[in-house]
This record gives structure tokens, sequence and C-alpha cells, in this order.
């Protein structure tokens, strides 16, 4: 992969910002505390959080690459996926056996959609998609959260969960966030991996590049989607195991895709590296201005902050860090 | 043909280059336009024609090369500027607003010419509804010229082929453009249609005095219409003169039927 | 064969250019607001145009504002909700800073407040397209919405972040919001705004600012080229629609609840006009009216429905299944008519103009 000179350009100069304005504001405001370890404890905590981001956004690139369809139902493929994992353990099936069966129902699901939804739709402007994935959205929280209830549920992988101290002592990180890093961190691998070297992988970049051409040189588009869905789907189950673990199964899960967002269009919606880098700097970014900007302003700004940073981003590159520029052709 | 007479030079195209990345679109082409001419534009596939007319109605800015139109040298142009200047074109792959009716297609071409604001438009009394049913009689005019009254009410996208290549050169007209550019106006249709469309050149050019310039793959058409061919292949100028004279160019012939060398 | 317009010669390009050419629509349309206007007052109780009527109109409004946006000019957006809450906090602060200023001009000047909101959120679409965009607008809902939170400002330091509506008049005593006004004042109030900008937004739309904005949404390069500026067409859209909406959420503040908190303008909301474009009719001014009607009376019906057969649901139940059917409808109505159902009304029209026969 080629990296255009100016995201490395504007690469540097938000790493820079983002240590320069939390010094500074630490150094000019009494309110704010600022000290070496304290801020890398902050960063650090932010870009763990981050590689969840990235996990949750991976789901929508993958969609996107290979099908167009900006797909808005990933968050609430995030919340069915725990809620029926958390589900089928409550009935009695073991953990590893509940995962199988949540792995199997995502894998249908991905069937489904293809069947009604996409096959249907084929062919429609990408606005329609989008829309019917807003439909799915909200089917699926019902669909959801009237089979297996609405009240919060716990989910106990046994991931340990408390802070430790690391580097001599003077930054704290909680292990769960480091345990979850690394998964997410190995699931992102796993599909670099399986983009580049399988069959399927290449089958899936060719249909990103030209519906029409993947066609004509004999790759059924039908089951490229199903398994770009499914694997969207798988990617969602652990997301779903991740944040579920952290703040319980609840209906809270399917905003994370809301998260997600800002980190697409960030990191641009067509790549895959887009969205791990794009999560890394919304997490850390979003943390920091947390702790270091927002008691200037009220609080609460983790609503929007992650948005107005991406915003700030596509006015220097309109298509994401690493989306493909258009060449208008007439 | 009788001997015709052309006038100045309206757009004076000099020495340009343009390439995407790594990739040579055009270089170093000149060519001149004179005024109430056609001047075609010929070339295999790829010969950058396209990119040629797009240079020209500033949507890509060439790197090197400079434009003169009307005794001005341009500075970097935006897009929606070639409109203000009174070029008009036609695109190769039909850019017709589908969702719209011929009508509203071709008065959608007149937009510069509407002078009512927001507010009175709202409103759609007085000023605002004069220049509609005024700017109507003109689209109206157009479509009688382009013998397409029935079709009048139907939204493009419901079209066949042929008729949306005549709505798309009336929304053109509808700017009353000095300089019209066409960009295979004839492509992909079946000979009656070209007969009328190369009909519709001929009387936009005799009647309405527009300055034209025509990408166009037929050959037989290129060399009745025009008064002047250039010819391009790979981002090179092969050839520029009369009809006559380019058809006897021995590099023209090569690159149209391939040389082994 | 009531139904034609074979035998309607038109002899002047007015004619032709009116908003309904054929003389039975006029007719229609006639009776449609004679009922609007005469008979549903008449006939209504407090409870239908209090709860069914209101929310009704004031979202078609809403609606209305988000189709000129997304489905003439092609500008996604999911933003709506945000822009609501502007007119509504726009508008009571007016009303309470200037105690004196009649409703109605509160209510247009917290339009052009939201106007102006909306023109500034509306500066990326210059940039940015399409999904891009779609998220970019999210930005401005997260953002306001958390601003009307956090600021005590906008709600007057009230402690709980409601803001309530003082009993304001349109003229003398015919007061439209606050405890003394009725159901029908504060109906025929709001019929009367929503059937004017529907009337002006049907006129931009049949205008040449509608034809540039449709040009937009169909092919922007095509556009430019003929002349078309992209940054002030696109601002246009971006501010006319937010008036509607600005002018939608001042309405549901004041005439509709008389008191509200951020929280009911939230992206919900904004998917919930979303959905009544989408249901009703990209690009069609009927649409908005119908999609409107749609998503409100369908909650009603479903959690009145289980009665009927005497099933009896917990609430919370109803709430999911209402979700499901939501997403279900959404899909349903994409894959038959991704037009709406304002795309069906025309169809059925024009089966009628040919009836008795088939073709």
């Amino acid at each position: 992969m080629r990296i255009e000179k100016s995201v490395i350009f504007i690469f540097i100069w938000t790493l820079l910002l983002m240590v320069a304005i939390p010094w500074t504001i630490g150094k000019v405001s009494s309110n704010i505390f600022f000290e070496w370890p304290f801020f890398f404890e902050v960063a650090i905590g932010g870009l763990l959080a981050g590689v969840m981001y990235s996990l949750v956004a991976l789901g929508f690139v993958l969609i996107f690459k290979a099908s167009g369809v900006f797909n808005f139902a990933q968050g609430a493929m995030v919340l069915f996926s725990a809620l029926t994992l958390v589900g089928l353990n409550e009935l009695g099936l073991p953990m590893w056996l509940a995962i199988i069966a949540t792995l199997a129902v995502m894998l249908l699901l991905a069937v489904a959609i293809e069947r009604v939804v996409l096959r249907s739709l084929v062919n429609q402007e990408h606005i329609i998609l989008f829309m019917a994935t807003i439909g799915i959205t909200y089917f699926l929280d019902g669909f959801g959260q009237t089979l297996w209830g609405s009240e919060v549920k716990i989910l106990d992988l046994g991931i340990p969960n408390n802070p430790g101290l690391y580097f001599d002592g003077k930054i704290l990180i909680n292990d769960f966030d480091l345990v979850a890093a690394l998964i997410a961190g190995l699931l992102v691998i796993g599909l670099a991996l399986f983009f580049q070297y399988t069959r399927i992988g290449r089958a899936l970049r060719a249909v990103a590049d030209d519906h029409q051409a993947a066609l004509s040189v004999g790759i059924p588009l039908k089951h490229i989607w199903v398994i770009v869905w499914a694997v969207a789907g798988i990617v969602a189950l652990v997301a779903g195991i991740m944040w579920g673990s952290k703040l319980g199964v609840q209906f809270s899960l399917a905003l994370i895709a809301l998260k997600a967002l800002p980190v697409l269009i960030l990191g641009g919606f067509t790549s895959v590296p887009g969205a791990i880098i794009g999560g890394l700097i919304i997490g850390a970014g979003e943390k920091l201005a947390e702790v270091f900007v927002a008691p200037l302003i009220g609080g609460g700004i983790e609503d929007w902050f992650a948005y107005m940073l991406a915003l700030a981003f596509l006015v220097f590159r309109p298509q994401g860090l690493f989306g493909e520029k258009i060449i208008e052709r007439v | 043909m009788y001997e015709r007479k052309l006038g100045d030079v309206v757009l004076q195209v000099d020495g340009i280059s343009l390439s995407f990345g790594a990739m040579r679109v055009l270089n170093n082409i000149s060519f001149n336009v004179r005024q109430g001419e056609i001047r075609s534009i010929i070339g295999p596939n790829g010969a950058g024609k396209s990119s040629m007319l797009n240079v020209i109605n500033g949507v890509y800015h060439p790197q090197q090369g400079a434009i003169t139109y009307r005794g001005k040298t341009r500075d970097l142009m935006k897009v929606h500027e070639a409109a203000q200047q009174g070029i008009a074109r036609t695109f190769q792959n039909i850019a017709l607003f589908k969702g719209m009716s011929t009508l509203d297609n071709i008065m959608t071409g007149r937009n510069l010419k509407i002078k009512s604001n927001m507010l009175q438009q709202a409103i759609y009394w007085g000023k605002a509804q004069r220049e509609e049913i005024e700017h109507r009689r003109k689209v109206e005019e157009i479509i009688d010229f382009l013998e397409i009254q029935a079709i009048r009410k139907i939204p493009v996208g419901k079209l066949p082929y042929g008729m949306q290549k005549r709505v798309e050169l009336g929304r053109a007209l509808a700017a009353e453009p000095d300089l019209l550019l066409l960009d295979e106006p004839m492509a992909g249709m079946n000979v009656e249609e070209k007969e009328d469309m190369c009909r519709f050149v001929l009387d936009i050019n005799d009647e309405f005095g527009t300055t034209i310039v025509l990408i166009e793959h037929d050959m037989g058409v290129v060399m009745d219409l025009s008064d002047r061919v250039v010819v391009l292949d790979y981002g090179l100028q092969l050839a520029d003169g009369p009809p006559d004279e380019v058809r006897r160019n021995q590099a023209v012939i090569d690159a149209y039927l391939g040389v082994s060398n | 064969m009531l139904y034609r317009e074979a035998g309607e010669f038109k002899s002047t390009y007015q004619a032709d250019q009116a908003i309904l050419t054929i003389r039975q629509d006029r007719w229609f349309m006639w009776a449609l607001l004679a009922v609007a206007f005469v008979l549903i007052p008449l006939v209504s109780s407090e409870y239908w145009l209090g709860t069914i009527m209101l929310p009704f109109l004031i979202l078609a409004l809403a609606a209305l504002g988000l189709n000129v946006l997304t489905g003439y000019a092609g500008q996604l957006s999911l933003g709506t909700g945000g822009f609501m809450a502007t007119g509504a906090f726009a508008a009571y602060k007016l009303a309470t800073a200037f105690p004196e200023l009649n409703i109605l001009i509160v209510i247009l000047m917290s339009g052009a407040i939201t106007a102006g909101v909306g023109l500034l959120f509306g500066l990326p679409s210059l940039r940015i397209k399409g999904f891009y965009l779609a998220v970019a607008t999210l930005a401005s809902q997260f953002f306001l919405i958390w601003m009307f939170n956090k600021f005590g400002w906008f709600t007057n330091y009230s402690a709980s972040g409601v803001i309530s509506a003082p009993p304001m008049a349109v003229f003398g005593d015919n007061f439209v919001t606050g405890p003394y006004a009725t159901a029908e004042a504060k109906y025929l109030f709001t019929l009367t705004l929503v059937v004017l900008f529907a009337l002006m937004t049907k006129n931009l739309v049949r205008s040449n600012i509608g034809r540039e904005w449709m040009a937009v949404r169909d092919m922007d390069i095509a556009a430019e080229i003929i002349g078309i500026k992209m940054l002030p067409t696109k601002l246009k859209a971006f501010a006319y629609s937010s008036f509607l909406c600005g002018i939608a959420g001042a309405l549901w503040a004041f005439v509709y609840t008389g008191s509200v908190e951020p929280l009911a303008f939230d992206v919900n909301r904004s998917f919930q006009i979303l959905f009544m474009i989408i249901i009703g009719g990209l690009g069609s001014i009927m649409g908005a009216f119908l999609g409107s009607a749609f998503i409100v009376l369908l909650p009603i019906f479903l959690s009145n429905a289980p009665h009927w057969v005497g099933l009896n649901i917990p609430v919370d139940l109803i709430s999911h299944i209402e979700f499901m059917v939501f997403g279900a409808l959404i899909i349903f109505f994409l894959i038959v008519e991704p037009h709406g159902l304002a795309r069906l009304w025309q169809l059925l029209k024009e089966k009628l103009r040919l009836w008795p026969f088939p073709y």
C-alpha cells in the first residue's frame, strides 16, 4: 500500500496536537492537572478503547468494501449477537456451545439478509440500500429484545477486570482493556491475512473494485455477499462479547455503532488500516479531550467530540485518511 | 459543399499537457477554434479527446499550457464559470438529470438566465411566474427544433438512448451558448438517428451561428460536417487541418489502421 | 371515466405550469382543504385534534423540510432532530426575552435562526458527499442536543432542563399555547402554517431553485458544468430545510407538548422523520404528509390492536414489536416501492385515468 505524503503530514500534526493541547492547557489552567505519567495513562486508556472502536468500524468497512453498502445495522448486529449469546447461555447452554450456536445464528442472519433484502435491492441506489440497513437496524433491535428481553444482562467470560500498575507502578491500566485490545488486534490481523492470502479474500477484493468485472470473471456475487455479512456478523459477535462483558448486555450496545461512524469517516469507508488507525486516533483523542479539555467547557463531550474530530479531518481530506480519491469522469 | 468563410479565433489552445499521477493524458496540444466553424477532434479510444473538452470547460486543470477564450487567457477556472462564459456541452456517457422530465432538464439549462430570487420563487407570483413562462416559451422553441414534443413530460430516465442524447443537446442549447462542445453526440445511434443528429448540428451552426467543437468516431460524419479536424492519439497531436488534408496524412492513417514497424 | 384529462386543453403556459393540471385534482384538493379546515375541527374530539392531528401536522412539516434537503437536493441528513431542537429553544429564548412579540413572529424568527444554524452545518457539504456527509450531519445532531442540555442559558437555568411555553395568542385572546388554548385553536393555527409552508415548498421545487436542487441530486458534476454553483445551491437547501425543521420544532415545543426537553429531539427523532420521507416518498410534497400520517398512526394502531383481538401484551414488549414492525415495513417499502406511498398514489391515479379500460 502506498501512503500519500499528505496523510503522513496530517498524522504527525495530529500526534503533535494531541500532546501539545493538553500540555498547554495544563500549563495555563489551574483546574487541569497535567503530568506526563498521567498523560500517558489517559492516552493508553484511550488507545485501548480505540481498538474496540476499530473492531466495530471494521464490520462496516468489510461490508462497504465488498458491496458498497453502508451497513447502519452493524451496531444492531453487535447487540443482537450479544443478546443471543447471553440468552442461549441462560437457557442452559455452556458458554462455548452458546458461542458456536450464536455464530450459526449470525451466519443464518447473513443468509436471510442477502435473500430478503440485498437480492431484492440489487442495482438500487446506495442511499436506498443504506436506508434498508436502517430498517434492518430497527428490526434487529426489536427482534433481539422481543426474544430475549430488555433488562441488563451480565456477560462474564472470566476475563480479569481489575486495574493493574505498569511501568514501575506509574501508570494504571485496566487488565480487561488490555485483553480486549489484544483479542481485537488479533482479529484485525486475522482478517487482514484472510483478505490478502485466501481465495475468498481475493474474490472479495475483486468485488469491491468492480462488481460487473467480478461477475464477468465468474465470481458469484451472492455468495460473496453472504460471506461478508457473515464475517461482519462474527466481528459483531466479538465486539458484542467485549463490550458486553465491559458494560453489560443491554440496548446501549447498539449505540456503539454511533461511536464507530466517526472512525469510518476519519479512516475512510473502504480501508481496513483506516479503520484501525482511525479507531486509535478517535479513542485517544476522545479520552484526552475528556480529561484535559472537557472540564473547561462543561464536560460530557463524548457524545459529539469524535464527530467533530472526524469532521476536522474531512476538511483536509474529504475521502478520509485512507479512502480512495475519486476522480470525476464525464 | 460551398466554401465557408471562417471568422476570428475564439478559442486558442496552447501547449496543453495534462496528467493524472503518472498517467500522461494530453501532451503539448495546440490548436484553435474560429468563430462559426465546426471543429472536430478525432482519434482512437483513449486518445484524450474527452479530456481535451474537460480542459476547455474547466473540469480538469492542465499542468502546462494556456487556454485563451475570446482574447482572454484564463486562470485556474471553476467548473461553473465555463457556462457563464457561454460554453455549453454534452457528454459521452449521457449526464442528464434522471429524475426530472425532459422539460425540466432543458429548463435547468436556462438556470443562468433566471434572475428572480428564492423568496420570489417561493411566492411564485409576479416576477418568478413571468420568468417561468418566458423561459418556458424559449424551451418550447428548442423542443420544437429538436422534434421532441411528445416526450416533454416524461422523466428522462425512461427515454430510449437516442432520445436522451437529443434532450441533452436541448439542455446545452437552452443556455444559448456561443461555443458548444459535443462529446460523441452520435455514438450508439442507428442511421436514421445519426442523420437527424447531423441535421441538428448543422442547423445549430447555421441558424444560431454557434461555434461547435465535436468529438466523433464516425469518419463519414466527421469528414462531411467539419471545417477543420484535430487528430489525437495517446495524448499526442498527430495532425490538424481541413478534412481532406487530414485524411491523406500518413501519421493519421497509421494510427487508425495500425502500423508494423 | 370521471377522472381524466382528455378534453381539457391548456392554451397558456401558465395553465400548463399550474400545480394541479387536472380539474378533478383541483376539486379534490379544495375538498381536502375544506375537510381539514372545517369538518375536522367540527367533528373531532379533543383527543384526536390534540394527540393525533397536531403531531401529524408538525412532523409532516419537519418531513417536508428533510424532503427538501434529502429528497430534492440529494443531501442525506441525520440531523433533523438537532434542527428541530434549535427551533424549539430559539422560540423559547425569544418568547421569554421579548414577551411582547407575537407568536407568529417568534415562530418565524426561530425558523430563521435555525436556518442560520443549518447553513453553518451545511458548509462541509461542499467538500464531502454521500455517506460522509450523512455521518457529518450526525455531528450537528449530537452537538446541538449536548449544547442545549449543557448550558443553562438556553433553558433560562431551569433545574430540570425542561422548557415550558408561556401562554401566547395570535391576536386578542386567541391563545394557541399555554393552558387557555383550545385544541381547535392549536389545530387551526398549526394547520394554517403547515398548509402555507407546503404551498411555498411546492412553489420552490417547481421553480428554478427546485430544478437546481434536483440537478445537484441527480448528477452534481453535470449541474456544475451547466453553470449551477454548488455551494450556494446546497446551502440554500440546508437553510430552507432547517428553516422548516426549526419551525416544526418550535411548534412541537410550544403548541403541541407545551413543554419539552432536548431529549425529545434526539437522534431517534431524526430517524423517525427520515422514515417518514422514505415511506411517504422521497422528493414529494404529498409524500411528507402521507409518511407522517403513517408513522403517527402506526404506533397507535399497534398499541391498540392487541386489545381489539383480546390479547394483553405488556407495554415494553409492544414497543419492541413496534421496532420490529417499523424495520420490516421500511424494508418492505424500499423493496416494493422505493418511491413510497406518494408513488402508489400516483399509480392509482394513472389507473383511475384509464378506468374502466385496462390500458
